[in-house]
C-alpha cells in the first residue's frame, strides 16, 4: 500500500452527534431506566440501590482499567474504604449528615486510591495483578482487626443517616436512597464523560496504548496513573458511601477480593473504555444473578461462566462496544 | 556556532557486549547531521542512551551546557531533547489530531487539564491543523491512526517531533518501512523543520543521506569511526573497510 492512497478502510470516522448531546442522552437513559426501575420493580428498590453504588465501584474501575490500562484484582479497596469510613464516620463519630458522610467516604476512596496506586504501579503485567490481589487481601485484614471500630467480622451496623437536606428521611422501602443513589450517579456520570473527554482524559488513553511513546512526549506517566488513581478513589468512595447510607450496615464483604473481581467481571462483560460499558456491564451481571440465583440457586456461576465465555469470544469490545459498533455498521450502511 | 547539544564519551555495554564506546559528539543550532553505520553498529542505543530510555554506563550528555545525564527521559524532552522512534511507536486507537493536539497540550503544561477539550481551543485547533497540513495529513485528521497506512504513520512521528518544538530532534531511520516511492514525503517533511533546529538523523540510504546532511558520523561497532562532510565519508578507509567487513561477515553467513 502507498503511503498516499487511502484505504477504503480508513475513510475519515464519521464522529456521530456532538459529545455534549451524547451526555444528554446518557443522563436522558439513566433517568429512564431509574424511573422504570422504580415503577415496575416497587419491591426491590434497595437492590436497585445496591446495582447503583456497584456501578460507582465499576466506573471508578473502568478509569484505571479501561482509560489507563492498569490490570488489578483489588479495586474493591477503594469502594470498602468508603463504606467503612462513612459509616465509622456516623457510628463513632456522630457524622450522620448523608451529604457529610458520602463526602467523608470520597476522602477516604481518594485516600485508599493513592495508597493502592502507589503500591500496585510499582509492578507491571502480572506482577502488578498480584500486587493488587496483595492490596484487598491486607485491606480486608485490617478492616477485620480493627474491630473497635469496623465490628470486625460481624461487620458495622448501627449507622443511622439523618435526614436528607433535613427533609427526607432514609424510608423502609429506600425510596429516599434510591433517589439519593440516582442523583449521585448522575452527577458523577457527568464529571466522568467531562474527565474522560479533557486533556488529561486524552493523556490516560495514550497511556494505555504507549506509555514509552508518552514519556518521550515530556509527559510523567506515574504521575499521571496515580492522579486517576485518587480519582478513581473518590468515585470508587461514593460508591461505598452510598451502600453504607442505603443499607445502613458495612459488612467485610465490601472490601472482599470477590467484590474486586466481579466489579471486573462487569467492566469486561459491558465494555472496558467506555462509562457506558461499565453501566450496562453493571446492570446486566447483577440482574442476571439476582434473577438467575433465585431461580437456580445451584448453577447460577455455572450459567453467569457461560455468559460470560461467549461474551469474551464473540464479543470482545463487551456488550455494549459490540452493540455501538453494530449500530454504527448499520448506520454507515444505510443510504 | 553555539553548542546546543553535546555528548561526552559515552558508554554502555550488554553484560560483555560493548554497544557504545567512549562516543563523543556535538551539535550546533541548525546542524543537519547524518548519522550511519551497519546494522547493529549501536545508533539505536546511542539514541536511548542519549534520551534516558536505556542507563548509560558513563558519560555526560549536555544541553544547553546543562548535565542532563541524570535526568529522567521526560524532564529531558522538557530540556528540548525530542526523538523519533525506528518503529513507529504510535497511539493505534487516536487519531493524528488527537496525537498532535497531546503534544502542543504537553509543550505548553496543559495536557493535566481535567475539563475543556483540545476542540474548543482555538489557538490548539490552529497550530494542529498547520502541522497536519505541512505534512499532507490534513485529509486523515479524524481517522484512528491504526488504520492509516504505515508511510503515513512515519509522518505522524515527525508531526509529533515537530508539534514538541524541540531544540535537538534525534530521527531514528525516519523513512524505514515507508515505500521508496514515498521518500520524497519524508524528505519534504524534513525540508519543514525549522532552520535554528538541530537534527541527527539515522538512516541507511545513502541517496537521502547526501541530499539531507551538512555532516556525516559513522558508527561500527560502538564507536565513532568518522566525523566530516558527506563528501569524504565515501572516501574514507575505516568507513570502507566498517561497511565492507559487514558484507563480508553477511555473505560469509549466508
Ligand atoms: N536491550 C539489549 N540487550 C542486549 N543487547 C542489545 C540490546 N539492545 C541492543 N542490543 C545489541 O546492541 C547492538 C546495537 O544495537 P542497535 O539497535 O543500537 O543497532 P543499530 O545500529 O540501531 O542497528 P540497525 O541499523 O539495525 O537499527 C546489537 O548488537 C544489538 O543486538
Ligand atoms: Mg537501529
Amino acid at each position: 500500500m502507498s503511503a498516499t492512497d487511502i484505504s477504503p478502510s480508513a475513510a475519515p470516522a464519521v464522529r456521530t452527534g456532538r459529545p455534549w448531546q451524547r451526555d444528554l442522552i446518557g443522563v436522558a437513559v439513566i433517568l429512564l431506566a431509574a424511573i422504570g426501575g422504580y415503577v415496575l420493580f416497587p419491591d426491590n428498590l434497595a437492590l436497585l440501590t445496591r446495582i447503583i453504588a456497584i456501578m460507582l465501584l465499576v466506573l471508578s474501575l473502568d478509569l484505571v482499567t479501561g482509560y489507563c490500562g492498569v490490570a488489578t484484582l483489588g479495586h474493591a479497596a477503594l469502594f470498602g474504604a468508603g463504606a467503612y469510613a462513612a459509616g465509622i464516620a456516623a457510628v463513632t463519630f456522630g457524622i450522620t449528615e448523608p451529604l457529610s458522610m458520602i463526602g467523608i467516604g470520597a476522602i477516604a476512596g481518594a485516600v485508599a486510591g493513592l495508597v493502592s496506586g502507589v503500591v500496585i504501579l510499582r509492578g507491571h503485567g502480572l506482577a502488578q495483578l498480584v500486587l493488587s490481589i496483595a492490596v484487598i487481601h491486607l485491606f480486608h485484614e485490617a478492616a477485620n482487626k480493627a474491630s473497635t471500630y469496623t465490628g470486625g467480622s460481624d461487620g458495622l451496623s448501627g449507622i443511622a443517616p439523618d435526614p436528607l437536606l433535613g427533609l427526607f428521611a432514609f424510608d423502609l422501602w429506600g425510596r429516599t436512597a434510591y433517589v439519593f443513589g440516582i442523583v449521585l450517579l448522575i452527577a458523577v456520570f457527568v464529571l466522568l464523560r467531562i474527565l474522560v473527554r479533557s486533556p488529561f482524559g486524552m493523556l490516560c488513553r495514550g497511556i494505555r496504548q504507549d506509555p514509552v511513546r508518552v514519556s518521550a512526549m515530556g509527559a510523567s506517566v506515574k504521575a499521571s496513573l496515580i492522579r486517576m488513581y485518587v480519582i478513581s478513589g473518590a468515585v470508587a468512595g461514593i460508591g461505598g458511601a452510598l451502600n453504607a447510607v442505603s443499607t445502613q450496615v458495612v459488612g467485610l464483604d465490601s472490601l472482599s477480593f470477590t467484590n474486586s473481581a466481579e466489579a471486573l467481571v462487569m467492566l469486561v462483560l459491558g465494555g472496558a473504555g467506555s462509562l457506558f460499558g461499565a453501566l450496562a456491564g453493571t446492570v446486566v451481571f447483577m440482574w442476571f444473578e439476582h434473577v438467575v440465583s433465585a431461580a437456580n440457586p445451584f448453577h447460577w456461576l455455572t450459567i453467569v461462566g457461560a455468559l460470560l465465555i461467549a461474551v469474551v469470544l464473540f464479543a470482545p469490545k463487551g456488550l455494549y462496544g459490540t452493540a455501538a459498533d453494530l449500530a454504527r455498521r448499520f448506520a454507515r450502511s444505510k443510504p | 556556532m553555539s553548542t546546543v547539544f553535546a555528548v561526552e564519551r559515552l558508554k554502555k555495554s550488554f553484560g560483555g557486549l560493548d554497544v557504545t564506546r567512549d562516543v563523543s559528539l556535538s551539535m550546533a543550532r541548525g546542524d543537519r547531521l547524518a548519522l550511519i553505520g551497519p546494522n547493529g553498529a549501536g545508533k539505536t542505543t546511542f539514541v536511548n542512551l542519549v534520551t534516558g530510555h536505556l542507563q548509560a554506563s558513563s558519560g555526560r550528555v549536555l544541553m544547553d551546557g546543562e548535565d542532563i545525564s541524570r535526568f529522567s527521559p521526560m524532564r529531558r524532552v522538557r530540556a528540548g531533547l525530542v526523538r523519533s522512534f525506528q518503529v513507529t511507536r504510535l497511539f493505534s486507537e487516536m487519531t493524528p489530531e488527537e496525537h498532535v493536539a497531546l503534544a502542543i497540550l504537553q509543550r505548553e503544561g496543559k495536557s493535566g487539564r481535567m475539563a475543556g477539550n483540545f476542540h474548543a481551543m482555538p489557538q490548539v485547533m490552529r497550530e494542529m491543523r498547520g502541522i497536519l497540513e505541512t505534512l499532507n495529513l490534513g485529509a486523515l485528521a479524524s481517522v484512528p491512526v491504526g488504520a492509516i497506512a504505515y508511510g503515513q504513520q512515519r509522518l505522524l512521528e515527525i508531526a509529533l517531533a515537530m508539534a514538541l518544538r524541540p531544540k535537538v530532534l534525534l530521527l531514528d531511520e525516519p523513512a524505514a518501512g515507508v515505500p521508496h516511492s514515498d521518500t520524497f514525503l519524508i524528505e519534504n517533511a524534513l525540508a519543514q523543520l525549522p532552520g535554528d533546529l538541530a537534527v541527527l538523523m539515522i538512516e541507511h540510504d545513502m541517496d537521502l543521506v547526501f541530499r539531507f546532511a551538512k555532516r556525516v558520523v559513522v558508527l561500527a561497532a560502538g564507536a565513532v569511526i568518522f566525523d566530516g562532510s558527506p563528501r569524504d565519508v565515501t572516501e574514507d578507509a575505516r568507513v570502507r573497510e566498517a561497511y565492507l567487513g559487514s558484507y563480508a561477515h553477511a555473505s560469509s553467513a549466508a
